[in-house]
């Protein structure tokens, strides 16, 4: 009885040592869920989810504050990725927060700039370069295209343009069968 | 010399439609009407213009200045007169636009002054960069800029020169090899000089036996060491990797070039422009295109870069019939979305293509998983896997089996006995894997950019705060060596709360108190009684200037009179 009882203390001893050191060997850092959250969402940083960009976004799904269909840049696809990942259900993008655009990206109009710096200090990405009281331009290929920029602008001289497809960019299309009248 | 030649997994032998095109000589075609010089000549890069609307230029003035590591000169193809600048539909099968400019011939063909350029004297670096000036680039159709392509000139044994010419009804190169065999083995000279080879191929498809036979001919007259090899003709012999597996055995694996196992390749096409270049200082304007399919005058012919293809065509004459054009070849080629797009350095042949000769391909039925595709593929996939994930959307999958290893030759679309457009899905599921990928750097930079964005701010609020922090403590040292006790200790004591905001206003507090202090006037102390009195007297007088006041006594003013210490402006002796 004794020997069964110091037996079982002893393993359980042993064992309780062996996790307690690889709980501090192994530990990982941060939430390794947010991480995998935050790669699916497409960072554009534009707070139409209702957080101050995509990593707050990931930290409130991986707590589960909030719901997976609130990102409209992301879209379906993104939505159902996260469900996914998530293993929850599958829902339409919340059309409060938004709803799904082609890609933009901002446009100064550079005659019209006054040089106020407003967009400058809105753009989650810096992506704007200019000074007070000098003309201010937009980086194209770093524009995430999330328009903070548009609303702080005082002279309204900032647009949202659909990117163009290039030779590099252009897609083929998913082939279509063509259902012919029969002769 | 018996050698031994290899084989390459499946392959098709569709029907070659040569002999239509290949019996006619080579002829120049007429100068069209304008030509429309795309400044987009080779893979990925642009040139840059370096002309301007109305200017004259000459036959082979350099129009387009290379710009970045895979640029390559643009030169204008005739003398005449630049009309425009601007976009115009290319041929491509997206019809997309790209920059061009548009040159109006003046009919005199008038060359700009070239000499030949000695490679010898002046060195592999210097002939490098004038291949680039005279803008030449794969004729094969990749068009990928040959100066890169001729690499390091070491580790590179074996330089083969590609005049298989596999796809059906192109027969520009076996028109080219007949009538320019000596041009093309002089460039195929330089060549293997500039990249340091020690053995020269050319393969060619043996249903070309007049192209061996001239070639053959050409390199006993030159009395080179130049192995003329055909190899079956096989659908795709002529494909790089394949080419060079059916020549040498070796296997170029995904991932890899020739380059790595010692082998490289080049169209027989882009032998005879660098010969052209150095030999007589011509940069690459004209190239040789083959106009067949549904025509009554098929051949080749020798067209200027730029020609528009609707003032090409007619050459051919079209029949009454023809609904479509192809540009390349049947299996690879595309549908011409316009016809005024230009004839481009890669545009090796036009198809003419009616509803019964080339009809369209029945419609789609279900795979029924006979496996003839993965026979056929000359690169050893599974293209019915490879269809399911495409067709799915699938493209992790699709990757993992080899996606990107397919050379989109059409064979299994070829052999499909349900008509699936196999190669349509996998060149969907293609673009659509490189736009994920754009937008997964897209997104890690901005990832990236944000977080630097917080952290920088982070930082600004933090230097703030210390510049603020310094301050108050600067104007607390200066208070308390100034002011002495009272106002040390008056700002001494916020200080512990370590808010470096309600230091400063205590600071600024205790400051005031001082001043307040120190702006009580000294000068009404210490007088002597003459002058208090006069001083009270003017005061009086001025009470009863004011308000009709009667002055008050002589020795209460003297003991009492604040008052004009704190009217501001009281006078002072």
């Amino acid at each position: 009885m004794l020997t069964a009882l110091l037996v079982m203390t002893g393993i359980a001893l042993v064992l309780g040592a062996a996790l307690g050191y690889a709980a501090i060997r192994f530990r990982v850092e941060g939430d390794p869920l947010v991480e995998k959250i935050d790669a699916i969402l497409p960072q554009t940083q534009c707070g139409q989810c209702g957080y101050p960009g995509c990593k707050p976004y990931a930290e409130a799904i991986a707590k589960g504050e909030a719901e997976i269909n609130q990102c409209p840049p992301g879209g379906e696809e993104g939505i159902r990725k996260l469900a996914d990942l998530l293993g929850r259900e599958f829902k339409p993008l919340s059309e409060e927060h938004g709803v799904e655009k082609p890609k933009s990206v901002a446009v100064i109009d550079e005659q019209t700039c006054i040089g106020c710096t407003l967009c400058i200090q809105a753009c989650p990405v810096d992506a704007i370069v200019g000074a007070a009281k000098q003309m201010h331009t937009v980086v194209e290929p770093l524009c995430t295209g999330c328009e903070l920029c548009v609303a702080p602008c005082p002279v309204d001289c900032i647009a949202m343009v659909p990117v163009a497809d290039t030779v590099q960019t252009w897609k083929w299309k998913y082939p279509v069968v063509e259902i012919r009248k029969a002769a | 010399m018996i050698t031994r030649l290899f084989k390459f997994h499946g392959g098709i032998k569709p029907d070659a439609h040569k002999h239509e095109s290949a019996g006619a000589p080579i002829q120049r075609a007429p100068l069209p009407s304008r030509l429309i010089v795309p400044l987009r000549q080779s893979t990925r890069a642009t040139a840059r213009r370096i002309v301007e609307v109305g200017q004259q230029v000459l036959k082979g003035q350099r129009i387009g200045e290379p710009e970045g590591f895979l640029g390559t000169a643009v030169h204008a193809p005739t003398s005449g007169t630049v009309i425009d600048f601007g976009r115009y539909t290319m041929a491509h099968a997206s019809g997309l636009e790209t920059r061009c400019v548009v040159i109006q011939p003046d009919g005199e063909d008038r060359w700009i002054e070239h000499a030949p350029f000695d490679a010898e004297a002046d060195g592999r670096e210097a002939t490098l960069a004038w291949l680039r000036d005279c803008g030449l680039v794969g004729l094969g159709g990749a068009t990928f800029p040959s100066h890169v392509k001729l690499g390091k000139g070491s580790g590179v044994d074996t330089l083969i020169l590609n005049g298989a010419e596999c796809e059906p009804w192109i027969t520009c190169d076996d028109r080219l090899m007949r009538e320019r065999a000596d041009d093309i083995l002089a460039g195929a000279r330089i060549l293997f000089r500039l990249i340091g080879a020690r053995e020269l191929v050319i393969g060619i498809e043996d249903n070309k036996p007049e192209a061996i036979e001239a070639m053959r001919a050409a390199a006993q007259r030159a009395g080179d060491a130049v192995r003329i090899q055909p190899v079956p003709a096989l659908y795709p012999a002529g494909g790089e990797k394949q080419l060079i597996r059916v020549l040498t055995g070796i296997e170029i694996p995904y991932g890899k070039l020739g380059a790595d196992y010692g082998v490289q390749c080049f169209n027989v096409g882009t032998a005879h422009a660098v010969y052209r270049a150095i030999a007589h200082g011509e940069p690459l304007v004209s190239r040789i295109v083959t106009l067949t399919g549904n025509v009554a005058r098929p051949g080749n012919w020798e067209v200027l870069i730029g020609t528009p293809i609707d003032e090409l065509l007619p050459l051919a004459e079209p029949r009454p019939d023809t609904n479509r054009y192809l540009m390349g070849g049947p299996m690879m080629g595309f549908a011409l979305p316009r016809l005024d797009v230009p004839v481009v350095k890669g545009s090796n042949c036009i198809i003419s293509a009616s509803p019964t000769l080339l009809p369209p391909p029945p419609p789609e039925q279900p795979c029924i998983r006979c496996t003839e595709c993965a026979k056929a593929c000359p690169a050893e996939l599974q293209p019915f896997e490879l269809y399911w994930f495409s067709r799915s959307k699938n493209f992790g999958k699709a990757q993992e089996y080899h996606l990107f290893d397919c050379i989109e030759c059409g064979c299994c679309a070829y052999v499909c006995p349900s008509h699936i457009p196999l190669v349509d899905y996998y060149r969907f599921a293609k673009s659509e894997i490189w736009a994920r990928e754009r937008d997964k750097a897209a997104a890690d930079q901005a990832r990236e950019r944000f977080e630097f964005r917080n952290y920088r701010q982070e930082r600004e609020k933090e230097e703030k705060a210390a510049k603020l922090a310094a301050k108050a403590a600067e104007t607390r040292a200066k208070l308390s060596s100034e002011a002495g006790e009272p106002a040390a200790g008056a700002a001494a004591a916020p200080a512990e709360t370590e808010d470096p905001k309600k230091a400063l206003i205590a600071a600024a507090l205790a400051r005031a108190q001082a001043q307040k202090a120190e702006s009580q006037p000294r000068n009404t102390d210490n007088l002597s009684p003459e002058t208090q009195a006069e001083i009270a007297q003017i005061e009086a007088r001025r009470k009863a200037q004011a308000g009709d006041t009667p002055p008050p006594a002589d020795g209460a003013v003297a003991t009492d009179t604040p008052a004009p210490a704190e009217t501001e402006g009281s006078p002072r002796p």
